[in-house]
């Protein structure tokens, strides 16, 4: 039992070491390939709904958007899950509770920040004593999705772009790409071709 | 039995509550002194209410007004209950005996407003972390981690 989690501790060792060797890219971009494959196709949720959101959460489950197309399925079971999204208001006598939820979840994981009041406390922003402003307060959320509450399309879109970062990653850290926001901030270059003026 | 009736039965029965009953909006309200509110509950039980629906407060400023909604379920009746504690000392007696969904209830309205039920088999904090300052349904909370909504907005 304990041969095998070293084991897995090790691919790390693994991609650098095939990183050095002449001709281990080509196994590495394979190895990456099959491991974004199934990561990327395989993101099972973590439902952690406690408002309004997850009623939209839920109906992205069932059979008008059916997310089981997407290879996301609902877990009671944060052992079993890869994907936490935190669909609604969390009040700081919950935030431990979804902590301890997120710390049970095995590695690797991602979060998605689901409607306004996960993203910023959205209308609790303001004169609310209870209320986290954002579960990235005590998260690493990796894609936020606006909305009171956001339609199930734009879950889907988030999945979608969550799934996008999943496939950027490598198993090797110096190959893992950086996936740009959706939003690009105003001190960005600019989008498209390089060097274009307007 | 209407609400009328309900008023000639409980002062039938019991006349010495009878003075504190009144019908507003067409709801029944007993509005009792807080040392009288275990004899009036006792009453009103034996009279047949025996559902607390609900339990609140209302902060006025320098007294607290505990709310209290029973039911009746045979008599298909509803009934108020107001009764007051000074906010120097807001201490009122528990009905948890008479009522158990009373005791979450009066953890909710100790949690928030902080007055006291004596006679509560566990009274501590339900809503809010243990640790926490202060009770935010007073009109007096003041949390420095409050943000304040701007005039702008």
């Amino acid at each position: 039992m304990e041969e095998g989690c070293a084991e897995v501790a090790g691919i790390d060792d693994v991609a650098r070491a095939l990183e050095r060797t002449s001709g281990g890219g080509v196994i590495l971009t394979s190895l990456d390939a099959i491991q974004d494959w199934a990561r990327g196709y395989s993101l099972w949720m973590m439902p952690m709904g406690t408002a309004c959101c997850a009623i939209e959460l839920i109906a992205a489950s069932f059979s008008r958007f059916d997310f089981d197309r997407h290879g996301s399925i609902p877990r009671p079971d944060p052992r079993h899950t890869d994907v936490m999204i935190v669909a609604g208001t969390i009040c700081t006598r919950m935030a431990p509770a979804v902590k301890r939820l997120w710390d049970q979840m095995p590695d690797p994981k991602w979060c998605i920040a689901m409607g306004n009041c996960a993203v910023s406390g959205g209308i609790f922003y303001y004169d609310t004593y209870s209320v986290v402003r954002g579960v990235d307060q005590f998260l690493p959320v990796d894609v936020y999705i606006t909305g009171c509450p956001p339609r199930p399309e734009s879950l889907q879109d988030g999945i979608l772009r969550l799934r996008e970062k999943v496939r950027a990653e490598s198993a090797s850290p110096s190959r893992t790409r950086e996936i740009e926001g959706v939003l690009p901030l105003p001190s960005d270059a600019p989008r498209g071709e390089a060097g274009e003026s307007e | 039995m209407n609400i009328t009736e309900l008023r000639e039965y409980l002062c039938t029965q019991y006349p010495d509550l009878c003075p504190l009953f009144s019908i507003e909006f067409g709801d029944g309200v007993l509005t009792v002194p807080s040392d009288r509110l275990g004899e009036a509950m006792c009453s009103l039980k034996d009279l047949g209410f025996d559902f607390l629906g609900m339990l609140t407060a209302v902060d006025y400023g320098d007294e607290f007004e505990l709310v209290y909604r029973l039911r009746a379920r045979e008599m298909h009746l509803g009934l108020f209950l107001k009764t007051r504690v000074p906010r120097e000392a807001p201490h009122i007696r528990s009905v948890t005996a008479l009522w158990p969904s009373a005791n979450w209830h009066e953890r909710e309205v100790f949690d928030l407003f902080g007055i006291v039920f004596d006679g509560h088999p566990d009274l501590r904090r339900i809503l809010l972390p243990d640790d926490w300052v202060g009770h935010p349904l007073r009109k007096d909370y003041e949390d420095p981690n409050i943000i304040r909504r701007p005039d702008y907005l």
